[in-house]
C-alpha cells in the first residue's frame, strides 16, 4: 500500500500542472505564485508525500482541484454506482461463466461447445470499449431497446444510490454489465473447462463410475467441486480487476461511477482525487486477495485438516 | 368499445400535455465544475449559466450588444459611463433587481478569487446614482468596457450576502460555498436540480423578462447530461436520447447528416489557431541550431509559413470545418479588416529559397508541441505540418500531449515552437494583442501573458496601449496597424479559424453562435 501510493503520488507530481488549469486565461506572476505557495506545491516534494500520507491514514485526501469538494466524498457518492455494475458484471460472469464452462468440458465435441468456444475467444480478444460501442450500435442505436449511456432513475437509501429499485435503472446497467463482465466470463468458462477436463480423467472419478454414482453426482459432486479452489481465486482476483477496470466500461456509457470521476480527474490534472482513487483501488486488491486466502479454507478440506495434523 | 375510448381520451391527453412540456435534452463531453457565476472563465460553465443568469449588455444573434438588464448605456466623461437598468425585474428567489445588485455584482467580479477580472480592469468602481441608474468609473477611458461588461453576470446582494456568496468561489478553498451548487440569477431559465458531472435540469422562468420580445422560444425544461465519450454522445443522439451535442466530433458529420430526423447545424467559431515561436532565447531548446536562434531570424519565419500547404490541412486534416486565415480573429471581432486577411502564399520552392538565404541550406531540426485533446483535430494538423516542415529540409519531431502537461510546459516556456488556439470573448481586437503580442516586461494585467514566443516590438506595444485609451477613428486605425505589422513581422503563424458544427434533432432549431453558446431562449421546438 505504502508502495502504491508513493509511486502513484510521485507520478502524479509530473503528469501535470493543476495550477495553469485552475488559473485560466487571465493571471499575473503574483497571482500563479500565491496559488502555488497555497496549494503547498512549492515544498519539496518529501515534504508533500509525507503530509499526503498522514493525511490519508486518517481517511483525509484532501480537496479535488477540479470541483472544490472533498475528495472523499466524492468517491464515496461514486462508489455506489461502480459496486452495483462490478457485482451485476461479476454475476453474469460467474452465472454463465460456469455452466458453459462445465457443459463445453463435459461435451467437447458437441457442435454448442465450439460455438461456446469461438465466442469466449471474441470474448477474450475485442477491446471492452469495441464491445460496448458496438452493443450500444445494436441495442441502442438500431433497436431502441435500452439506453446508451447514463445510470437511469435512483432510488436513494441513505448515503447509498441504487439503480436496482426502478425500471429505468435496471434497463440502464444490462449493457455495461454485460460489457464488464464478457471478458470475466470467458476466462472464467475456460478456466472451468480446462478444470473439468483435467479432473475427470482422474482416478476417482473412475471410481466412483466404476460405484455406479449418476453422472449428475459424479460431475457436479465430485468434478466440478475440485475444480472450484483455482476458479475461486481467479475470480475473486478478477473482482478486484472489475472494479479496477471499470473505468473503460465506465467511459463508453458514460456511467457516473469511480472510474468516470478518475478519468474527468485525469483530464483536468486533479491530483487529489487520483492518487486517493489509486489508494482505494490498492486497498481493494489487498482485501480481496485476503478474503479469496480464507474461502479455501471453507472450500478445501484438506487445507483444514492439514492444520489439525501437525 | 369503452377500452378503446378511454384509451383515445388517455392518448389525447397525454398529446396535450406533451405540447406543453417541451424538454431539451442536451449533451456535451464536459461539465461545468462551478455554478459560481464570477469563479470560472471557461466555456463549459458559461455554457449552463447564460441560461440562468443575466449581464447588463447581452449579446445579441450576430454577437453584437443588445439591452440585458440595462435598457441603455452612454460615456458621459471619458472615464465615466452611465447605465440605465431595466424596471420590475426579478431574480428567480423573488429579490427585486436594482442598482444596489450591479455594484456588489461588479465588485464581486473585482475580487481577488474572480476569474473574470480582464472584463473589470479598467473599472475604478461603480457607483449607485438611483435605484435605476449606475455609473461605472473607470481609472482610464475604455472605449469597450460595454463589451466587457457583456460577460459580467448580474447577482442579487441580498441573496449572496444570506448565504454567505460575498465573494467569488475560491478553487482552492476548504470548503465549497452556498454558489458553487446554488443560484439565484434572472435569467429565462433557473436551476431545478443539479448532480454533478451526471445531470442538471433547468426550468423555464415564466417572469423573465425578456420572454415578451420578439423571436424567443418554447422550451419549458433543459435536462443537461454530459457524455465524454465521443461514440456515446453520438449514439444518445442518434437513437434519440439526446436532442441537441454542442461538440459533435467532425469524423461523426458526414455520418450525422445522412442520419435521419438529424440535422447539423454549421457555424464558424471566435477561435484562431496558431503556432508560437520561441524568438527570445538566443539558442533554441529543441533543435541542432547551435549558437543562433533560426526562428529569431523573419526568412525563417516566413519560410515555415510558406512551407504549410493549408488549403490541404482544410481540405483533408479539417474535412471542410475550418476558415484558413492570414490575421490575428476572425471577422466577428471589432477591428478585423478583411485586406490583412491574407496568407502569405503556399510555396515549397520559396521556403526552401529563404531557408538557404537565412544560412540553413540543408534545414535543420525542430521539435513542434502540442496538444491532443484541446482543438479540433489538434495533433492531426501537427502531424500534417511536420510533414510539410519536413519535405523543405526542416526536419520536425512531433511532441503531442494531453492539455494538462502541454500548457504547463509552454507556460514554462519550455518549447520551441507550439500550436495553440485563441478565444476572444470581449470580440474585441485588444484582447487578443494584449495577451499574445505585448511584451512579457509589460505592467498591466494580461499583457504578454501568452506571448510564450517573447514576441517584442515596441512599435506594437505603442499601438497597444493606443487601443487601451483612444476612441473612434484614431482606435481603429492603431488596431488596422497592428494588424498590418502582424502580417508582415509574422510573430506568430496563423492557420485558421475553427468551426463548430452543432447536431441537433431535426424538430429542433436554434440560432448557431460563433461564441459556441446555444442560447435556450430563442430555441423551438417542434
Amino acid at each position: 500500500m505504502l508502495a502504491v501510493s508513493f509511486i502513484s503520488f510521485a507520478m502524479f507530481t509530473y503528469v501535470g500542472d493543476p495550477v495553469a488549469i485552475m488559473l485560466g486565461q487571465d493571471f499575473t506572476e503574483a497571482q500563479r505564485a500565491a496559488l502555488v505557495a497555497e496549494l503547498g506545491l512549492d515544498q519539496p516534494f518529501f515534504v508533500q508525500f509525507l503530509k499526503f500520507i498522514g493525511n490519508a491514514v486518517q481517511g483525509e485526501f484532501g480537496l479535488s482541484y477540479r470541483l472544490s469538494r472533498p475528495v472523499a466524498e466524492l468517491i464515496a457518492e461514486r462508489a455506489p454506482a461502480t459496486l452495483e455494475l462490478a457485482l451485476c458484471a461479476a454475476v453474469i460472469a460467474m452465472a454463465v461463466g460456469v455452466p458453459m464452462g462445465v457443459y463445453t468440458g463435459l461435451y467437447r465435441h458437441s457442435i454448442l461447445s465450439r460455438f461456446f468456444l469461438t465466442f469466449s475467444l471474441i470474448g477474450v480478444s475485442l477491446p471492452t470499449f469495441l464491445i460496448g460501442i458496438l452493443l450500444i450500435l445494436i441495442f441502442a442505436v438500431a433497436l431502441g431497446w435500452l439506453p446508451s449511456f447514463g445510470r437511469g432513475d435512483v432510488v436513494r437509501l441513505g448515503w447509498w444510490t441504487t439503480g436496482f429499485l426502478t425500471v429505468s435503472g435496471l434497463k440502464a446497467l444490462i449493457l455495461p454489465a454485460i460489457t464488464l463482465g464478457v471478458f470475466q466470463l470467458t476466462l472464467i468458462m475456460r478456466l472451468v473447462r480446462a478444470e473439468m477436463m483435467e479432473v475427470l480423467r482422474t482416478d476417482y472419478i473412475k471410481f466412483a463410475r466404476a460405484r455406479g454414482l449418476s453422472n449428475r453426482a459424479i460431475n457436479f459432486g465430485h468434478a466440478l467441486k475440485n475444480t472450484l479452489v483455482p476458479v475461486i481465486t481467479i475470480a475473486g482476483l478478477q473482482l478486484g480487476a472489475i472494479i479496477a477496470f471499470a473505468i473503460v466500461t465506465e467511459t463508453v456509457f458514460q456511467w457516473p461511477g469511480m472510474g468516470l470521476l478518475f478519468i474527468q480527474s485525469v483530464g483536468a490534472a486533479d491530483v487529489p482525487v487520483m492518487a486517493a482513487y489509486l489508494m482505494l483501488i490498492a486497498l481493494v486488491f489487498v482485501t480481496i486477495n485476503l478474503i479469496v486466502d480464507l474461502l479455501y479454507y471453507a472450500v478445501d478440506p484438506r487445507l483444514r485438516i492439514g492444520k489439525g495434523a501437525h | 368499445m369503452r377500452i378503446r375510448l378511454f384509451a383515445a381520451l388517455a392518448a389525447l391527453c397525454l398529446s396535450a400535455v406533451a405540447a406543453e412540456a417541451r424538454t431539451v435534452r442536451w449533451s456535451a463531453s464536459g461539465d461545468p465544475n462551478t455554478m459560481d457565476p464570477h469563479s470560472q472563465n471557461v466555456g463549459t460553465v458559461t455554457m449552463v449559466l447564460q441560461q440562468i443568469y443575466d449581464p447588463l449588455i447581452q449579446r445579441s444573434r450576430t454577437l453584437g450588444l443588445a439591452p440585458g438588464l440595462a435598457v441603455s448605456w452612454e460615456q458621459v466623461e471619458p472615464t465615466r459611463w452611465r447605465f440605465r437598468l431595466r424596471e420590475g425585474v426579478r431574480f428567480h428567489e423573488g429579490q427585486t433587481f436594482t442598482a444596489e445588485d450591479v455594484v456588489f455584482s461588479i465588485d464581486r467580479a473585482k475580487q481577488p478569487t474572480s476569474n473574470f477580472g480582464i472584463y473589470v480592469d479598467t473599472i475604478e468602481s461603480a457607483v449607485a446614482v438611483d435605484p435605476m441608474t449606475v455609473d461605472v468609473i473607470t481609472r482610464v477611458p475604455d472605449p469597450i468596457l460595454p463589451n466587457k461588461i457583456a460577460s459580467v453576470f448580474m447577482m442579487s446582494r441580498s441573496w449572496s450576502e444570506a448565504n454567505g456568496a460575498t465573494r467569488p468561489q475560491n478553487t482552492r478553498q476548504r470548503e465549497e460555498i452556498h454558489t458553487t451548487r446554488n443560484t439565484n440569477g434572472t435569467g429565462a431559465f433557473r436551476l431545478a436540480n443539479r448532480e454533478p458531472d451526471v445531470r442538471t435540469v433547468l426550468a423555464r422562468h415564466a417572469d423573465w423578462w425578456g420572454w415578451r420580445e420578439e423571436g424567443t422560444g418554447n422550451v419549458t425544461e433543459i435536462v443537461f447530461r454530459p457524455i465524454s465519450s465521443d461514440a456515446t454522445r453520438i449514439a444518445a443522439l442518434l437513437s434519440g436520447e439526446v436532442d441537441f451535442v454542442l461538440d459533435p466530433p467532425l469524423q461523426d458529420l458526414q455520418r450525422l447528416r445522412s442520419a435521419q430526423g438529424v440535422s447539423v447545424l454549421e457555424g464558424p467559431e471566435v477561435r484562431t489557431i496558431f503556432l508560437g515561436m520561441d524568438q527570445f532565447r538566443p539558442e533554441l531548446l529543441y533543435s541542432d541550431v547551435r549558437g543562433r536562434n533560426p526562428l529569431s531570424d523573419l526568412r525563417v519565419r516566413r519560410a515555415l509559413y510558406q512551407a504549410i500547404d493549408i488549403q490541404a490541412i482544410q481540405r483533408v486534416t479539417m474535412r471542410g470545418q475550418s476558415m484558413p486565415t492570414g490575421t490575428l480573429f476572425p471577422e466577428q471581432v471589432n477591428g478585423y479588416a478583411r485586406e490583412e486577411d491574407v496568407r502569405l502564399p503556399f510555396d515549397a520552392a520559396r521556403a526552401r529559397a529563404l531557408l538557404a538565404e537565412a544560412g540553413y541550406p540543408n534545414g535543420f531540426e525542430i521539435t513542434l508541441d502540442c496538444p491532443n485533446n484541446r482543438y479540433i483535430n489538434d495533433e492531426q494538423i501537427c502531424q500534417a505540418i511536420a510533414g510539410m516542415w519536413s519535405r523543405v529540409g526542416v526536419r520536425t519531431r512531433l511532441n503531442a500531449m494531453p492539455l494538462g502537461p502541454f500548457f504547463a510546459k509552454i507556460q514554462r516556456e519550455d518549447t520551441s515552437i507550439y500550436l495553440f488556439g485563441w478565444g476572444v470573448p470581449t470580440l474585441d481586437a485588444l484582447y487578443s494583442f494584449q495577451s499574445l503580442l505585448a511584451s512579457r516586461a509589460g505592467g498591466q494585467q494580461g499583457d504578454g501573458i501568452w506571448n510564450y514566443g517573447g514576441y517584442s516590438n515596441a512599435r506594437m506595444d505603442a499601438l497597444i496601449s493606443r487601443m487601451r485609451t483612444e476612441t473612434g477613428d484614431a482606435r481603429q486605425a492603431a488596431i488596422r496597424e497592428a494588424l498590418n505589422i502582424f502580417r508582415e513581422d509574422v510573430p506568430l503563424i496563423p492557420l485558421h479559424h475553427q468551426m463548430i458544427p452543432w447536431a441537433m434533432r431535426s424538430n429542433i432549431s436554434i440560432p448557431h453562435m460563433a461564441n459556441n453558446q446555444p442560447y435556450f431562449r430563442w430555441a423551438v421546438v417542434n
